[in-house]
């Protein structure tokens, strides 16, 4: 069989650890795909790393969990789980002391999600439009060039679809 | 001079296509964003792990008044028949991304072959959009 450097094996639980973050992975499971004892494979991730595999591990999902707090809406909880963490309580310590702010003041500190989105002018205009499509001006028109999705047969004022433009 | 940052893509579901395409293709979540003054429109934009500047967005298909039924429905059905467009993927050992993706349950209607250009295969996401997993040949190799 040919021969396999170490660190082959160790970059197999780094890639698992790079790939399946999201899982309930813990370092039982790292050393496993490098097939090395856990202990052994501690020390040994250590020196080809410098780092402890919890400890990277751990890193990847927080950072994984900081794009989602700035890119996403999702909840605090919901993005603890998304990313394979099981404790709110534990990722919410782990999180402040990496990054010095707690989840909720590390996301406050950044734009909206949906700016940091930059959901593009033409799904604006897609989407914000408003949704009544009957005008005071249209009362006379046939029913038949309605396409019947108007809900509000007393027209919608200037107003409204100013304040609609606006949002977007 | 200009770089290609988005693209678009039509899904059925967008919490199966998520699931698909974060938990199967191993996809990071780049946005996910609902926005009540768009009618609850959701944002959902994913990449692969280390392109942080590409994304696909994932797209449900609109009802009126953002596209009329019979578009929509034509939409559908464009997908259904495999006809809604392609992403194309390179990877440098298509094998071992072949089996790592079918491991975790990725339907592959092609497996790897060789072809004058690399070694290609081909999936499915759940709506029909089709996908090429493609190991490139190098071009000097050709």
């Amino acid at each position: 069989m040919a021969f396999v450097p170490s660190d082959r094996h160790l970059l197999r639980a780094k890639d698992l650890a790079d790939a399946r973050y999201f899982e309930p992975l813990r370092v039982d499971d790292l050393a496993r795909a490098a097939k090395l004892s856990r202990a052994h494979f501690s020390r040994e991730f250590r020196r080809a790393f410098g780092e402890s595999p919890h400890a990277y591990l751990l890193t990847r999902r927080l950072e994984r969990a900081a794009a989602l707090l700035r890119g996403t809406d999702r909840s605090v909880a919901e993005i603890c789980f998304s990313v394979g963490l099981q404790s709110v309580g534990s990722f919410t310590t782990s999180f402040t002391r990496t990054y010095g702010v707690s989840p909720t003041a590390y996301r406050a500190s950044f734009p909206p999600a949906s700016r940091h989105a930059l959901i593009p002018t033409c799904v604006w205009r897609a989407y914000a439009r408003p949704q009544r499509r009957t005008f005071r001006e249209d009362n006379g028109a046939r029913r038949s060039d309605d396409d019947g999705h108007s809900l509000d047969q007393g027209g919608f004022d200037v107003q409204d679809r100013h304040r609609a433009n606006l949002g977007a | 001079m200009y770089r290609i940052a988005t693209a678009q893509i039509w899904v059925h579901d967008q919490d199966e296509a998520l699931e698909f395409y974060t938990q199967k293709l191993g996809m990071e979540v780049h946005s996910d964003v609902t926005v009540p003054e768009m009618g609850n429109f959701r944002w959902l934009t994913v990449g692969p792990p280390g392109q942080e500047d590409v994304s696909i967005v994932l797209m449900a298909i609109p009802s009126p008044p953002v596209m009329d039924a019979e578009t929509a429905e034509q939409v559908k059905t464009l997908m259904a028949k495999g006809f809604a467009g392609t992403v194309f993927l390179t990877t440098d050992d298509v094998q071992a991304s072949y089996e790592e993706l079918k491991k975790r349950g990725v339907e592959f209607v092609e497996e790897p072959e060789e072809r004058p250009y690399g070694i290609d295969s081909a999936f499915r996401d759940p709506s029909g959009n089709n996908f090429r997993l493609t190991e490139v040949r190098e071009t000097a190799n050709v």
